[in-house]
């Protein structure tokens, strides 16, 4: 036993070493994103306010881009409502009874590493929860997946977990988008069945079959058409339409029927 | 600014806040991704205990996870180099008898030495990092390529940092 012991104390350093490094590893693994929202929520806390300070600092940079994209925003909601305005039924201006939009400022993001996050200043008292969709002006932004009482972080569709269930708007057929990690303005569309020609061009948008985000919000523009010979699926590339380097404002989603979703078993397809 | 205790804090919490402010915000390329902040871990004096080593890499590496919501791996592989700290120096230097208070610096030991010091590391800790960021073996390459020009990059920073704050007197 004491031989034991002073081996230990001989080879200290490199049993600490073991030790914290299984430390780190268990902190990893049980980390991923589903069960990290505990430590993300005492995180935000300290982190949120530094970075609320940051975006105050740096926002005078950004105001000019964001108030374009907003009144681009602006410019396509007031042609919706043109064209719906002819018809004797207004049904675009019918309140969406299943979906709420919450406004929130993007206070810290990244896109260069190969799992990112932002971190929203909106949180639990703004009627924020997990597993939220976030999109922006453009399109899809990404999901939250930790709250804490003002602030969110949201994980990016560029993270390697991230899988969006989407279709090609011109016939509806699904697909699925995931992010290849590297360039932040392109990413992978895969399982397109083999009899789909897909063309450079065609949109892709939100199949809305997942409780977390609705039809029809824009994912991108495909780029490349990839036919691999002998195999079930083919796959291709697109442009996001959202510039994941400059969020600025950014809606969060709430699904007020998710909890009956649920009951219905439905597993989301955002996984 | 005398006390060698104060002035480690001092530079700890200023690494991590240029990491996280600046170098994290910083938009080099998707392969580019300096990481700064080991520079503490290279700059701690010979005379350190080794098990306060660990634990300071420790803390290094989960202050930087806390802000990139990275919980871990920063972590990991700072306590990795850390770990290799001593062999490393034990491999190059050429005396035995290292006084305990002095820094490794380029001001002490010229540019051949520290550049095989700290390149060592920095490619040790990228190499840890990078393949447990992402973790998959089909980005194998990919992955390499960019742990090998993030550190060309961090190395450049650290270079460059000690040419400004450690010139010769």
């Amino acid at each position: 036993m004491r031989n034991l012991l002073a081996f230990f104390l001989k080879n200290y350093f490199f049993f600490l070493f073991l030790m914290l490094e299984a430390l780190c590893f268990t902190l990893i693994f049980n980390n991923s994103y589903y069960q990290r929202s505990s430590i993300i929520r005492s995180t935000n806390r300290i982190t949120g306010n530094l970075n609320q300070v940051y975006a105050d600092i740096t926002e005078y940079l950004y105001l000019k881009k964001g108030n374009e994209l907003l009144a681009e925003e602006n410019v396509s909601l007031h042609s919706m409502i043109k064209v719906d305005t002819n018809l004797s039924c207004r049904p675009s201006l019918i309140q969406d009874t299943v979906f709420h939009y919450i406004c929130a400022k993007v206070i810290s993001n990244s896109v260069n590493r190969r799992n990112n996050y932002f971190m929203i200043n909106k949180g639990t008292v703004h009627g924020i929860e997990k597993d939220m969709g976030v999109i922006s002006t453009e399109g899809i932004a990404g999901i939250i997946v930790g709250v804490s009482e003002n602030f969110s972080t949201a994980m990016s569709l560029l993270h390697k977990d991230a899988r969006i269930s989407g279709k090609i708007k011109k016939n509806n057929q699904m697909v699925s988008i995931s992010w290849g990690g590297r360039n932040f303005r392109t990413g992978n569309i895969e399982d397109i069945p083999t009899h789909i020609q897909l063309y450079p061009g065609d949109t892709i948008i939100t199949s809305g079959h997942s409780h977390i985000f609705p039809e029809g919000i824009h994912i991108g523009i495909t780029e490349q058409f990839i036919e691999r010979q002998d195999q079930l699926f083919n796959t291709g590339t697109l442009w996001f339409s959202t510039d994941f380097s400059s969020l600025y404002y950014v809606y969060v989603i709430r699904n007020n029927f998710r909890e009956e979703l649920l009951q219905h078993n439905m597993t989301p397809i955002y996984e | 600014m005398n006390s060698p205790v104060l002035k480690n804090i001092i530079r700890f919490a200023l690494l991590v806040l240029i990491q996280v402010f600046l170098l994290n915000k910083i938009q080099f390329s998707g392969y580019i991704n300096p990481y700064f902040y080991v520079l503490f871990i290279l700059s701690l004096p010979f005379g350190i205990r080794k098990w306060f080593l660990l634990v300071l890499g420790f803390l290094l590496g989960i202050s930087i996870d806390y802000f990139s919501g990275t919980l871990g791996i920063h972590a990991a592989a700072t306590v990795f180099m850390a770990f290799c700290r001593p062999g490393i120096i034990r491999l190059l230097s050429v005396k035995d008898d290292l006084e305990p208070d002095i820094e490794p610096s380029i001001r002490n030991f010229g540019f051949l030495w520290y550049f095989t010091y700290s390149g060592s590391l920095v490619f040790l800790h990228h190499l840890v990092l990078f393949y447990l960021e992402i973790f998959r073996f089909s980005e194998f390459f990919s992955t390499f390529l960019m742990v090998i020009l993030s550190s060309i990059f961090s190395l450049v920073f650290i270079l460059i940092a000690q040419y400004l704050f450690y010139r010769k007197k």
